[in-house]
C-alpha cells in the first residue's frame, strides 16, 4: 500500500489529477473505498455484490482499513455498521437484492438515527422467482427511509457517487446515508474506463464531533427518544417527538441536493435539451437510453435524453424544467413496477405524457430496439417489422 | 460509423468466450472500441454457451446481451441441428442485411430457414472452421481462431498486427518480454514458452488462412451499418 497524504475534499473530488483505468464496476466501487479514508466494512457476502466486498477485503488486508469483517448475515452487517458509525468510524458496506431486503429493518433506522454510511446497493431479483440477475425492483424499497438515494449509469459514475457519498453524507447538514446503486453483472462485472483520482490521496478523517447529533451519548438524541416513556406510549409527545424528528431527517435529505451541485455535477444530465420527445433514465438503463437518442439523432429525429442521477431527493425543479415541452417522455426500466416512472409522473403537470416503457424484467438486458419502437411510436413513424424474435 | 452487434454460439469446450475476449482486445489495441458480455451461469463441455461483442470505431454506451444482432457466429453445427442454443432459432433476433458465419462444409440449414433468411437479406457464409483447424494447426481447438480470422477477413476492422497482439496477449500474457533475459529461464519455462510459442505460430497461421480464404471467395465486405 502506498502512503496516502490526506487532501481537502474539494481537491480530492473537484481538482486532483486523474488518471484513466479500464476496470469493472465492482473495482471502481473498491477503488473509491481505498480513497475515503474508511475506517471500517462490514458485509455479508451475496452475489453480485461479494465481488465488491471481497475487493474492499482486501483493502484492509493491504492496511487501507482499520477493520473489515463478514457479519452474522445482512441485519447483523447493517445494525453492526450503525453501531460503528454511532462509535464515531467512517464505515462502508454493500450488498444486494434479497440481502438488502434482510438488512431492511436497520437499513431503514439509518436516517433516523443519522447515521452517515456508505451502502453499495448492486442490484439483483428480490422476487420470485429468484435469480442472480441485475433486475432493480429492490431501489423503490430505498425511497421512502430518509436515506439519499444515488443510481449509478455505468463504472464512472460508481466510482464518482462512491467517493462523493463519503464526503457528502457526513456533511452537517445533511448527516444521513447514502445508498449508492447500480446494476449487478452489467455494471459490476463489466468493464469499463473510469477516471480515478491518485492511489496516494485520501479524504480527509472523520471527525464525528462535527455532527448535528453527538454520538455514543445515551442520553441525548436520537437514543433517548427511543428510550425514553414519552416515545414508547400513544400520546401527543411521542407523535410530536416523531414528527419533528422525521421533518429534519427530509429536510436535511434536501439539503444534500446542492452537494450533489457541487460534487456530482447536478442531479440531472441532459442531452439534447429542446428535444419533442425525451427518453428519462437512471442507472443502467440511462446506457441504453444513451444509444437510443444516438441512433435516434443519426435518423435525425429530434430526441433528448434525461439521465436522472439522483433519486432521493428526487430534482424535482430540474425535472419538469427538463420535460416542460416534451411532447413524450418515455421511461426504460429495469423492473416491473416502474417506479422511476411513477416518481416523474408525481413531479411533472401533464403525466399523461409519460410513457412507462419499455420495461424488461427479472435482470434482461433492455435491447436499445425496444426503446427504439417506442420512440417511433411516439412520433407516429410506421416501420416495417423484419426482426424475429 | 460502424457498429457490429455480434452474437457467438457454439458448444463448451471450443473458446466461445476466449475468442469474444481476442475480438474485443484486438479491437481496443487498435484503438477503436469493443464491449463484450460474458454469459452468466454454469459453463461444461460440449453445453451450448453464448457470448456477445459489440465493436466499433465510436464510443459504446450500452450493456447486456446482443439480442437483435446484425452478425452471429455459430462455432459449432450442432448449434442448429442440434438446437444447442440459448437462442432459438439460432437467427432469432438478426437483424436485416446481416451476415451470418457457420463453422460447418456443407449446408447445415433447413429449407424454410433459408427463405427466412433470404427475406431478411442475410448473408450466410458456410466456413469449414474446424477443417481448416486441423489442416493447419492439427488440433480442431483452433477452430475459435478460423472463425475470428474469418470475421476479422471479411469486415477488414482492425489490421492484422491487433489481432496478432491480441492472440499474442491471451497466451503469452502481456507481461512476458521475450527479449528480456530468455537466456537466464531454465529448460522447464523455456519449454513451456517454446510450446507457447508454437501455439502462438499456429493459431496466427489458422488466421491468416481464414483471411486469405474472405478473399479468394470474395467475401469482404465494404460495412455493415445499423
Amino acid at each position: 500500500m502506498p502512503e496516502q497524504k490526506v487532501v481537502e475534499t474539494d481537491y480530492l473530488l473537484l481538482e486532483a489529477p486523474r488518471e484513466k483505468k479500464f476496470i469493472t464496476g465492482s473495482q471502481a466501487m473498491a477503488e473509491a473505498v481505498k480513497r475515503a479514508n474508511a475506517d471500517i466494512a462490514i458485509a455479508y457476502p451475496i452475489t453480485p455484490q461479494s465481488e465488491t466486498m471481497h475487493l474492499v477485503g482486501d483493502l484492509w488486508a493491504q492496511g487501507y482499513l482499520k477493520d473489515y469483517y463478514r457479519a452474522e448475515e445482512e441485519y447483523g452487517a447493517m445494525s453492526a455498521i450503525a453501531g460503528a458509525v454511532r462509535g464515531g468510524a467512517r464505515a462502508f458496506t454493500a450488498t444486494s437484492g434479497p440481502g438488502l431486503l434482510r438488512g431492511l429493518e436497520a437499513i431503514a433506522s439509518w436516517p433516523g438515527h443519522r447515521i452517515p454510511a456508505v451502502l453499495g446497493v448492486l442490484t439483483r431479483v428480490v422476487n420470485a422467482p429468484l435469480s442472480i440477475q441485475p433486475d432493480n425492483v429492490e431501489i423503490s424499497y430505498l425511497l421512502n427511509c430518509g436515506m439519499v438515494v444515488l443510481h449509478a449509469e455505468n463504472q464512472q459514475d460508481v466510482f464518482d457517487f462512491t467517493l462523493a457519498s463519503f464526503a457528502i453524507s457526513e456533511m452537517v447538514d445533511v448527516y444521513l446515508p447514502i445508498a449508492v446503486c447500480t446494476e449487478g453483472f452489467f455494471v459490476t462485472h463489466a468493464k469499463g474506463y473510469v477516471n480515478m483520482t491518485p492511489e496516494d490521496m485520501k479524504l480527509p478523517p472523520r471527525d464525528p464531533y462535527k455532527a448535528p447529533v453527538p454520538p455514543t451519548d445515551c442520553e441525548i438524541p436520537p437514543a433517548r427518544i427511543q428510550r425514553d416513556a414519552p416515545v414508547q406510549k400513544s400520546n401527543f409527545m411521542s407523535y410530536l417527538i416523531h414528527q419533528v424528528w422525521q421533518q429534519e431527517v427530509w429536510s436535511s435529505n434536501m439539503r444534500a441536493m446542492k452537494y450533489i451541485y457541487k460534487y456530482l455535477n447536478g442531479p440531472i444530465e441532459v442531452i439534447n435539451p429542446d428535444a419533442e420527445v425525451f427518453v428519462a433514465a437512471s442507472g443502467c438503463a440511462a446506457a441504453q437510453a444513451r444509444e437510443a437518442v444516438r441512433y435516434a439523432q443519426m435518423e435525425g429525429l429530434n430526441v433528448g435524453l434525461l439521465k436522472i442521477k439522483s433519486i432521493v431527493p428526487f430534482p424535482s425543479k430540474e425535472v419538469r424544467e427538463t420535460l416542460k415541452n416534451a411532447k413524450a417522455i418515455i421511461v426504460p426500466e429495469h423492473n416491473i413496477v416502474g417506479w422511476l416512472a411513477k416518481e416523474i409522473k408525481a413531479n411533472i403537470p401533464n403525466s399523461d405524457n409519460v410513457i412507462g416503457r419499455p420495461r424488461v424484467y427479472g435482470g434482461m438486458t433492455l435491447p436499445v430496439e425496444l426503446i427504439m419502437d417506442e420512440i417511433y411510436a411516439a412520433l407516429g413513424i410506421k416501420k416495417d417489422k423484419t426482426v424475429l424474435v | 460509423m460502424k457498429r457490429y452487434n455480434m452474437r457467438i454460439a457454439g458448444v463448451g469446450g471450443q473458446g466461445v468466450v476466449t475468442s469474444a475476449h481476442i475480438l474485443g482486445n484486438a479491437m481496443s489495441a487498435a484503438g477503436k472500441y469493443a464491449s463484450l458480455v460474458p454469459f452468466f451461469g454454469s459453463e461444461k463441455r460440449m453445453a451450448p454457451v453464448e457470448a456477445y461483442v459489440r465493436a466499433s470505431d465510436q464510443p459504446i454506451y450500452e450493456v447486456g446481451e446482443v439480442v437483435y444482432p446484425n452478425v452471429i457466429m455459430i462455432y459449432h453445427p450442432q448449434v442448429i441441428t442440434h438446437g444447442k442454443s440459448y437462442t432459438m432459432p439460432f437467427y432469432s433476433g438478426l437483424k436485416p442485411d446481416g451476415l451470418v458465419i457457420i463453422n460447418t462444409d456443407v449446408d447445415i440449414i433447413p429449407e424454410e430457414d433459408h427463405a427466412i433468411l433470404e427475406k431478411l437479406n442475410t448473408k450466410v457464409i458456410n466456413f469449414p472452421a474446424t477443417k481448416i483447424a486441423l489442416d493447419i494447426a492439427g488440433t480442431e481447438l483452433a477452430t475459435n481462431m478460423a472463425m475470428i480470422g474469418l470475421f476479422f477477413g471479411i469486415t477488414r476492422l482492425v489490421d492484422f498486427e491487433y489481432i496478432e497482439q491480441a492472440v499474442k496477449e491471451r497466451f503469452l500474457g502481456n507481461t512476458f518480454v521475450a527479449s528480456g533475459g530468455t537466456a537466464s529461464l531454465d529448460s522447464a519455462i523455456e519449454k513451456k514458452f517454446k510450446k507457447k510459442v508454437e501455439l502462438l505460430e499456429k493459431n496466427m497461421q489458422v488466421i491468416k488462412e481464414a483471411f486469405r480464404m474472405a478473399e479468394e471467395n470474395g467475401w469482404v465486405l465494404e460495412e455493415i451499418t445499423v
